[in-house]
């Protein structure tokens, strides 16, 4: 891999302070993933690899260690610093779509548009090109529906396209799949590998489910707080 | 976006949402009610003294302009006040307190409508015996009493003898020397209207009257109607004072508690704007942005149950209480909703900004 990782991390740790007990959830996490990557990060429950996709997005700091996003290091920015990475570098995929279930799926994806600060920018070829991911995604008929008239699929969908409206150079997806039937997880599988495919998004994806993580170029496994080798097939 | 997300967040809740406003309008309500009423009953006041028609009103020794006196200037004063230079009429005139605050008036009519060229009777006409009433047209409309009708005022039976139009002296006037009698007072008066050969000689003549009755309370009427105001009723602005403070410690509390609430039942949803990249800054503007509507829909509601407020008294209360629509305060009002609700609204702002959107995001 020639060119600079998108996603670089040295020796990440965290520690999370549950009452007077000191739980030790990262122990020296290193890895890259490289531009246009689609990574799949597996392990069990308590593995650590929700709390790495936490840090890489920059929802809470890490103890000690170093993550960079396009060079960028994560570790030295402010509050404000991690909010501006969220609107502009990443972007997230949740488990439970996390949806606002005031606003119709059309509203959810203007939000984070408008969170952003790109919604005045008018641009035909980008809104063309949008338009076309949301045919891709099969949601087009679908976006003056609140979450709550939707299925699982659909609001999964509605959440993907909410995360890459805005272009982000990450997209960071958690259990996308947990929530969904077979048919519904193929979907978003291969609807994430279009992504990848087609715009070149680089994915980082977690799963504890090793069909999912098939749909990936790359596997990593977690257990432990630590990045382990494949554990030999049963 | 984030008024359109305001609305639904309000509109998603909307019986949270209705009792907020409706906790907001009330404050503002009572703080328009009460200086409706105070204003409404100034301006009444104002203008039933405006109508008598006089130059100049003398009361007696320790009385106040905006309070009720008892009778208890000697009568004989009357003549010695048309004795006076400039002086063309003078009408003494007693007050008793009905209820609340309806008075009835004693009048020599005759005199008075030398004073006022006397009163304009829309039913009948003037009392011919000791147990007859004359009431306005407005205490007539209130109580629904007809001419011929029989009241009870002052623990006393009246036949009411014609209805006159509002705007002099009192809305119930009875014979003086009945009055005076009923009241114990013989040949004793509240209170002295005097009228002038020419209104320019009004401080001239006050000025020679303080010097002859120095304890009596002299006023031109024009000086009468300028302090029918709310600074000049004794503890009335403090009062309001108070009401406003009341109504700022109700309003921050609900919308304290109410975005407070709405802070906790949208937890998950602060850490999915959070992982959206919506900063603290906006957070806070959230919610306090909601709180401003709900402000500003208390204030609307506010003003719009102050008309109720103001029916409710008319017809609960006949005759007595006149409520003022008391626009210059529209503003006041609001703002001060407006003031506690931002002040209410900043904690749950503070709170929903400092939010850990991890913490937010794991909520159920």
């Amino acid at each position: 891999m020639s060119e600079a990782p998108i996603i670089e991390i040295r020796g990440l740790r965290k520690v999370y302070r549950v009452g007077q007990v000191d739980v030790e959830a990262l122990r020296g996490v290193d890895l890259d993933v490289g531009r246009g990557e689609f990574l799949a990060i597996v392990g069990p429950s308590g593995s650590g690899k929700s709390t790495l996709f936490h840090i890489v997005g920059g929802l809470t700091p890490a103890t000690s260690g170093v993550v960079r996003l396009s060079g960028q290091d994560v570790g030295a920015l402010s509050d404000a610093g991690r909010t501006r990475l969220r609107k502009t570098t990443v972007s997230f995929v949740f488990q439970k779509f996390n949806l606002l279930p005031n606003l119709t799926a059309g509203d959810n994806i203007a939000l984070a548009r408008f969170l952003s600060g790109k919604n005045h920018v008018q641009d035909p070829d980008e809104a063309a090109r949008f338009q076309e991911v949301l045919k891709l995604l099969g949601i087009a008929h679908r976006l003056d529906h609140r979450p709550s008239e939707l299925s699982g699929g659909e609001q999964q969908r509605v959440a993907i396209a909410r995360a890459i409206v805005n272009h982000p150079a990450i997209l960071l997806a958690d259990e996308p799949t947990g929530n969904l039937d077979s048919v519904n997880s193929r979907a978003v599988l291969e609807i994430l590998g279009g992504l990848n495919e087609r715009l070149g998004q680089t994915i980082l994806m977690i799963t504890h489910n090793p069909d999912a993580a098939a749909f990936a170029h790359r596997i990593v496994h977690m257990r432990d707080g630590q990045i382990v080798p494949e554990p030999p097939a049963p | 976006m984030t008024f359109k997300l305001i609305l639904e967040n309000l509109r998603h809740r909307p019986l949270r949402t209705l009792l907020s406003v409706l906790l907001i309008a009330i404050p503002v309500t009572l703080i328009l009610t009460l200086v409706g009423l105070s204003q409404g009953m100034l301006e009444d006041s104002a203008r039933r003294s405006r109508g008598v028609g006089a130059d100049i009103l003398v009361r007696p020794p320790n009385s106040s302009v905006m309070n009720f006196s008892a009778a208890t200037m000697p009568q004989n004063l009357v003549k010695w006040f048309q004795q006076q230079p400039h002086v063309t009429v003078a009408v003494g005139t007693a007050i008793a307190l009905v209820s609340g605050i309806t008075s009835v008036s004693g009048v020599d009519l005759e005199e008075f409508s030398k004073l006022s060229g006397g009163f304009r009777f829309i039913e009948r006409g003037p009392f011919k015996g000791p147990d007859e009433i004359l009431i306005d047209d407005y205490y007539a409309r209130q109580k629904k009493v007809h001419v011929g009708d029989y009241i009870v005022v002052l623990n006393h039976k009246w036949r009411v003898a014609g209805i006159f139009e509002s705007g002099k002296l009192s809305h119930i006037v009875v014979p003086l020397s009945v009055l005076q009698n009923l009241q114990g007072n013989t040949r004793k008066v509240s209170q002295v209207y005097l009228k002038l050969d020419d209104p320019a000689n009004t401080d001239a003549v006050i000025a020679s009257l303080k010097k002859v009755l120095p304890e009596y309370q002299i006023y031109s009427m024009q000086d009468i109607l300028t302090q029918f105001s709310v600074e000049n009723l004794p503890g009335l602005r403090e009062f309001i004072n108070v009401m406003v403070g009341i109504a700022i410690v109700i309003a921050f509390a609900v919308v304290c508690l109410s975005m407070y609430m709405a802070v906790l039942q949208r937890t998950r949803e602060i850490g999915i704007l959070k992982s959206l990249g919506a900063s603290r800054g906006y957070m806070l503007e959230l919610i306090v942005a909601e709180a401003f509507v709900m402000g500003l829909c208390g204030t609307v509601a506010g003003i719009l149950l102050s008309f109720l407020a103001r029916w409710l008294i008319l017809t609960l209360v006949p005759a007595s209480l006149q409520q003022a629509i008391a626009y210059d305060w529209w503003p006041k009002a609001g703002l001060i909703a407006l003031f506690a609700s931002l002040l209410g609204a900043l904690y749950p702002g503070f709170r929903a900004a400092r939010q850990d959107p991890i913490e937010a995001l794991a909520y159920e």
